[in-house]
């Protein structure tokens, strides 16, 4: 029997929900892939507090290293090191949180493993095949992959975050001097820039409410001042169609759907979006979708709760006022 | 430099598409094809490259059917300059095409391997990364600008947080992203002239891969349809709903 490796995806120590979610179906594939004990490994500054807090998780033993090579996420040290845990801890599968970095790393982490892996799985057969969305979600496709080695990526949406459990015990530094090609990173090149957007909001990953604006808002100073006190009215996170995005109304990150972020918050409201497929493929498993839409026939009224046919200009701020007169 | 390009033929995203009757595959007779949006990106990406100078060849591959022709004929209308068709009937996934292509890369003198982010059939989003991997290549994945400059791409990103920059050494695998740019529409006597440039047809066993898959798709259903909701009349009719019904507020 061998083990299954958890990514432990954090920032500065604090490990994402998210992956929680991955921690979920690594238990649930512990059955069907005869995997022993669930291990983990965490990278990077705060990586070792993020490994002590996965030991409350259970994950019987944990690697990690704070190397000035893991500061910065990059996609060759982190699937090098990854690899690396897997083989010390005799891990045969990997499982990762399918965020821009487990997408990024894992498929590297197939090569260094000679790995099958499966991407954004939302669910876990008996049969040991996993679920998957293909063709931007209108399809699932239950896949089965070649072994012994295994990877995947989880959609966080599709799992519960794990439960705390016992049974955690080791937590120790990994040995760096196992793969010599680890310190050959600056044939890796350099991060030269960031530009990350502030979040004074909830994660859109995370977050109970979302509310998403789209073409329809016409201007980036429009999306600001509807779509904002809008969210802030909800204490949502912001989303945005591809259109919304693409125009520079909201950035790049809060784009959700097929090629952007996937939620699944307890409410959705949709302001001016129209409902193309690759949006729905990001939102339809919501749990409560509202849309405001001024076209009765907006494909967004077939997965809409509870639809509102009227002008986003109207009646957004509108909703607001309300909602805020309600939570004061 | 040269620059190879993977492109992919997937089904047109616009249809609907409709399930074998015993969920083995989708129904593929007489639908639409088109090239992967993706793929269409990093076409258009490498022509940019090629009109800034320094540029001297854009390759193709693509491993698929016959018919994939028609639509490396596109790209070559688009701009490109050869194409290799890499003949297989059989099923395809990400670690099929890497190993493909990582074989093709080693044959060319390449600086650039520029793919599709995900191909929007299987939405596996691994090829890139695979290649990069085997290759044992610097990566700049889901690229929303890059720049090319003595003997180094500087690619910025799309991640989580927002965008990230970074500034690896040729030769490099990078994977498009939606932003990076709008590709140009191939004009009918580009298709036409399109014809007649390089176009060579390869087996895998030529190259010395094997045809066999690692993700093997078991069955295909459909995800379960949302019940049909309602239309509210005002917003303090949905502020209501959302209050007493849905309890979410
Ligand atoms: C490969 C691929 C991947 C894609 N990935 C994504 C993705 O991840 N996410 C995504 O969102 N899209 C994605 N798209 C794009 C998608 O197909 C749509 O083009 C996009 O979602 C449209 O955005 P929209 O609804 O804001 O704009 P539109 O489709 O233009 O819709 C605007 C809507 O606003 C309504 N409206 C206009 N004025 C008002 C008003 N005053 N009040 C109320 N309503 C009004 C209109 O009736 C209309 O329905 C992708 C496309 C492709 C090809
Ligand atoms: N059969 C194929 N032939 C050529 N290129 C491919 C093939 N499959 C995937 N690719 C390339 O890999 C990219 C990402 O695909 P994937 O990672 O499989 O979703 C595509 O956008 C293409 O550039």
């Amino acid at each position: 029997m061998a083990n299954i490796l958890l990514f432990i995806q954090h920032v500065d120590g604090r490990v994402l929900k998210g992956t929680l979610s991955a921690l979920s179906a690594a238990r649930e594939l512990k059955g069907p892939w005869q995997g022993d004990q669930i291990v983990g490994i965490a990278l990077g500054s705060g990586a070792q507090n993020a490994a002590k807090e996965m030991l409350g998780y259970g994950l019987s033993s944990v690697r990690f290293s704070e190397d000035s090579l893991f500061e910065k996420y990059r996609a060759e040290p982190y699937a090098r090191a990854i690899a690396l845990a897997a083989k010390e801890q005799s891990a045969s599968t990997v499982v990762a949180l399918a965020s821009s970095s487990g997408k990024d790393a894992l498929p590297r982490v197939a090569v260094l493993l000679d790995a099958a892996q499966a991407s954004d799985i939302i669910g876990v057969n008996a049969d040991g095949s996993v679920k998957r969305p293909m063709y931007a979600g209108n399809i699932i496709a239950d896949v089965e992959l070649a072994g012994p080695n295994r990877v995947v990526t989880v959609r966080a949406t599709a799992f519960a975050p794990a439960g705390q459990e016992s049974g955690g015990s080791e937590c120790a530094l990994i040995n760096l001097a196992g793969d010599p090609e680890l310190h050959e990173q600056p044939r890796f090149g350099e991060i030269v820039g960031y530009e990350i957007s502030k979040a004074d909001r909830p994660e859109l990953a995370d977050a109970s409410v979302v509310v998403s604006g789209g073409r329809a808002l016409g201007s980036a100073d429009n999306f600001q001042k509807v779509m904002f006190p809008l969210a802030d009215a909800f204490g949502a996170a912001i989303g945005a169609s591809r259109a919304a995005v693409d125009s520079g109304y909201a950035p790049n990150d809060w784009q959700v759907g097929q090629t952007g972020k996937v939620v699944a918050p307890s409410l959705y409201i949709s302001v001016g979006i129209s409902g193309a497929i690759q949006h729905l493929a990001g939102m339809k498993d919501s749990k409560v979708i509202v849309a405001i839409n001024k076209d009765p026939d907006a494909p967004i009224f077939e997965v809409a709760d509870y639809g509102l046919v009227a002008d986003l200009f109207a009646v957004a701020p509108e909703l607001t006022e309300k909602v805020r007169g309600l939570r004061s | 430099m040269k620059i190879l390009v993977p492109v992919k033929r997937v089904p047109d995203w616009q249809i609907k598409l409709k399930l074998l009757p015993d969920g083995s595959g989708v129904q593929t007779d007489g639908i639409k094809w088109i090239l992967n949006t993706f793929d269409e990106i990093a076409v258009e990406e490498a022509i940019r490259l090629k009109e800034k100078g320094g540029v001297t060849e854009i390759v193709l591959v693509s491993i698929g059917p016959e018919d994939v022709r028609a639509r490396l004929e596109y790209a070559l209308a688009m701009g490109a300059d050869s194409a290799i068709l890499i003949k297989h009937e059989g099923p395809v996934d990400s670690d099929l095409a890497s190993r493909a292509i990582a074989e093709v890369f080693k044959k060319g003198d390449y600086s650039m391997i520029i793919l599709g982010k995900q191909a929007i059939d299987s939405d596996a989003n691994q090829t890139a990364q695979l290649v990069a991997a085997r290759l044992n290549l610097p990566q700049a994945c889901f690229a929303s600008k890059v720049v090319v400059d003595g003997g180094a791409a500087t690619v910025t990103r799309e991640v989580d947080g927002g965008l990230e920059t970074i500034k690896i050494p040729l030769p490099c695998v990078v994977s498009t992203d939606l932003r990076l740019n709008e590709p140009r529409y191939a004009a009918l006597p580009n298709l036409i002239k399109a014809k007649k440039k390089p176009f060579e047809v390869l087996s895998l066993d030529s190259l010395g891969v094997t045809p066999d898959v690692k993700v093997k798709v078991r069955g295909l259903s459909l995800p379960s349809a949302r019940k049909a909701g309602r239309k509210v009349g005002s917003v303090q009719e949905l502020i209501d709903a959302l209050q007493n019904e849905a309890k979410v507020l």
